[in-house]
């Protein structure tokens, strides 16, 4: 038997720190996306080894082996993502220029399914209105919707925000705290307290067509026809024009902002209007998708949305896309796999995991507030 | 308008100039006094007495919240979880939830012999504090390195967590045919509070119960006094105001951090164990966001950071949500001509409160002074006196 050992050199006392270090900008670095893949990975297998009950046919249950299942998951929460994406942009973009986490932007939301189901009314949509009509009064109420909410919250922004914008930090973020409450009040008066349901226009669930077995309903495709063209939108705009330049510049640092001759209440203001607009979209793609609107649906986009932004990393538009896609892929597999009811739970363990893991989100920078 | 308030601040140190040096005291015990006799110029179960004691308990609440979000300036938006953890406690130890265990501690000779774990009040009040105390750490391990807003989402995120588990707690079970906690249907049949000699508290009787919250709320103001002017009470202040000065000072940041949220957990949950044996009821409905921004609303409204302000907010919500809104103004917007009642937007009013509040006057109803400080541009003479004084260069900005 072998004694005679070699003992290793004493090392200088920062080696024992230095693997720890090493783990750590490990986890940071790989830390969330382990964590993100850990759902699809887990039930992909078990859908594949185990196998899931596809339906009975003549009382037996119907057991399949394969990924369509989990397809599916993740269709309906790409198409579910793209709406709170839509959210998660206005988010990222007031956080980006006044780090200020805007808690009435989820109301703003709210307001906005509120005032298009409103207009359908008044427009006369309904479901025996034809293709053409219905696709102009959408468009209509679409875009009356995204006016009505962004001047929403610009208003929101000069009433209770722009007073304290020299006051601590605290003091905005609960006049916005304030304002949700105000709105979710409003829309409490407005149209009860219960949820309702609105005429499915769309006929949102109905099959289009099929890629591998699993079935790409009507809602889907609305959801990222109107997603797709408003980012790219937004994106332009914020690269290219010369307000977006602005906003960019204000982002970076107000003060060197205004000595460059740069507007910075109004190149606030129309962040507020940009992101207030896209808030106004949202609602307009859920009541048509979801099919039933309620005071109280905001408050929970808003905070799903919000972890999308934080988990795209906040300030960065792409982020709060790939965000809000993710979030809802989260969503539609713990829907479905762990049953509605822990979806909430699930969603905000996520936004603590992501905290604790990684603070500056997927695709951010290193934020003052995080870092 | 500033002529006014310049008047008004003479007078006020006319009139403080004039009265003994001992009026601190007088006014302390002269509102101790009127706080133990106040019961007996109501009648025993009047709805003025329920809002009284309710708005006691808020009050105890909002301390413990002004020590998270006030000393220590770390925003909790999960406050609820707290009131949640507390009201289980009740719920757990003081009730037959727990069917197929048979613990019984100094419990009323009724109570003694149910089946299930029934602890004497005060115990279970130690039990809270304890359990709230432990949930409070967890909640403050993962901000430990964040700041300002993202502390408030991740505790808002764990308040939800919270409210999420104890409506499915239903169907979490924990052996024997237990479950975690009842849901929505509500853990019922509390057991009231028993002391011997005294015997158990009832509903028809409310003075009891205000003479329990009100000894609650006397030791918590007593340990919050107390806490403020320790050591631990200035490294709060001092993390709040510059952190990294503070841990260049040699404050330990993980073990101050960690105690303000524990220490406000704690107290936040005595507050929940004593309002599930009020209501009789545990049920996981009542643990809601909006209540969170509730005790929120009271500790700013009466002033961050002050004692006496989170008292007083704590009271005077405490009296609009269960007095003043529902008793005697609820009618009011029917008899103006709109189809509402006003109990059913009080949200709205407390969002509007905290909006109004922040504009007017961010720095509460009794500010503290370091806040009054940073906050106004009016500083009084001897305060500015102290700001420019040597060694604090900059003074409080």
């Amino acid at each position: 038997m072998e004694t005679t050992t070699i003992s290793p050199p004493p090392g200088p006392p920062a080696l024992a720190a230095r693997p720890l270090a090493a783990v750590r900008r490990y986890v940071g670095r790989w830390g969330l996306i382990a964590a993100l893949a850990a759902l699809p990975i887990y039930y992909g297998i078990t859908d594949l080894v185990n196998g899931y009950q596809a339906g009975f046919v003549a009382g037996h249950a119907v057991i399949h082996h394969d990924l369509s299942k989990l397809g599916f998951n993740f269709a309906e929460g790409l198409s579910n993502g793209a709406i709170w994406a839509l959210i998660a942009i206005g988010y990222t973009l007031v956080y980006g220029i006044i780090e200020l986490i805007n808690f009435a932007h989820g109301d703003v939301f709210m307001i906005g399914s509120f005032t298009a189901v409103g207009l359908w009314a008044t427009l006369g949509l309904g479901l025996t209105t034809g293709a053409l009509g219905l696709v102009g009064g959408l468009l209509v109420t679409l875009i009356i919707a995204m006016i009505v909410t962004g001047s929403l919250n610009v208003l929101i922004e000069r009433v209770a925000y722009r007073p304290l914008r020299s006051a601590p930090k605290l003091a905005s973020l609960i006049t916005a705290v304030g304002f949700s409450f105000i709105l979710q009040n409003v829309g409490l008066l407005w149209r009860g307290g219960s949820p309702q349901s609105v005429p499915d226009l769309i006929h949102s669930q109905q099959t289009v067509f099929t890629i591998g077995g699993v079935p790409i309903l009507r809602g889907y495709i609305l959801a990222f026809a109107v997603m797709i063209p408003l980012v790219f939108a937004l994106t332009w705009f914020i690269n290219t024009t010369r307000a977006g330049r602005a906003m960019r510049a204000t982002a970076q640092d107000p003060e060197a902002a205004r000595l460059m001759g740069i507007n910075v209440n109004s190149t606030i203001s129309l962040t507020f209007l940009l992101g207030g607009m896209l808030a106004g979209a949202a609602g307009l793609v859920y009541a048509l998708y979801e099919t039933n609107i309620w005071y109280f649906q905001g408050f929970k986009a808003g905070l799903i949305a919000f972890t999308a932004a934080v988990m795209g990393g906040i300030g960065n538009v792409r982020g709060a896309v790939l965000g809000g896609l993710i979030i809802g892929v989260i969503q539609s597999l713990s829907d479905s796999r762990l049953g509605p009811q822990w979806t909430e739970a699930v969603v905000f363990g996520y936004l603590i995991a992501i905290m604790v893991l990684r603070p500056r989100g997927l695709l951010g920078e290193e934020t003052r507030e995080a870092g | 308008m500033s002529k006014l308030r310049a008047r008004l601040r003479k007078w006020r140190e006319a009139v403080e100039k004039r009265l003994p040096p001992w009026r601190s005291r007088a006014l302390a015990v002269s509102l101790l006094v009127i706080g133990i006799v106040l019961p007996f110029l109501f009648s025993p179960s009047s709805a003025f007495m329920n809002a009284t004691i309710i708005a006691v308990a808020y009050a105890v609440m909002s301390l413990g919240l002004n020590i998270v979000v006030g000393f220590a300036g770390l925003l909790d938006l999960g406050y609820v979880a707290f009131y949640a953890l507390g009201a289980y406690s009740l719920g757990w130890l003081g009730s037959g939830f727990f069917f197929k265990a048979q613990v019984h501690a100094l419990v009323s000779p009724v109570a003694s012999t149910l089946p299930g774990v029934h602890l004497n009040f005060i115990l279970i009040l130690i039990g809270a504090a304890l359990i709230c105390a432990a949930a409070g750490v967890v909640i403050g391990l993962p901000t430990l390195r964040l700041r300002g807003d993202y502390i408030a989402i991740v505790t808002l995120a764990f308040g939800e967590i919270i409210a999420v588990v104890a409506v499915n707690g239903q169907s979490v079970h924990v052996g024997g045919g237990m479950t975690l906690t009842a849901g929505n249907l509500g853990i019922s049949a509390v057991d009231a509070p028993y002391f011997p000699g005294i015997g158990s508290f009832s509903l028809l009787n409310l003075r009891p119960w205000y003479w329990l919250i009100f000894a609650i709320l006397l030791f918590v103001l007593f340990v919050n006094l107390r806490l403020r002017d320790s050591r631990l009470g200035r490294a709060w202040v001092a993390l709040r105001e510059d952190e990294v000065a503070a841990v260049s000072m040699g404050i330990p940041l993980v073990r101050t951090k960690l105690l303000a949220y524990s220490i406000g957990a704690a107290f936040g949950g005595m507050s929940g164990a004593f309002f599930g044996t009020y209501y009789t009821v545990v049920n996981a409905a009542q643990f809601q966001f909006g209540f969170s921004i509730f005790i929120l609303a009271m500790v700013i409204i009466g002033g961050l950071g002050s004692i006496w302000g989170a008292v007083v907010g704590g009271l005077a919500l405490g009296y609009i949500n269960n007095y003043l809104i529902p008793v005697v103004l609820n009618n009011l917007p029917s008899k103006v001509g709109f189809n509402f009642q006003l109990t059913s937007v009080e949200f709205g009013i407390f969002g509007f409160l905290l909006v109004i509040v922040m504009l007017l006057r961010p720095q509460g109803l009794i500010p503290e002074r370091r806040r009054r400080l940073e906050l106004t541009a009016e500083v009084a003479p001897v305060d500015a006196q102290l700001a420019e004084a040597p060694g604090t260069p900059g003074g409080a900005a």
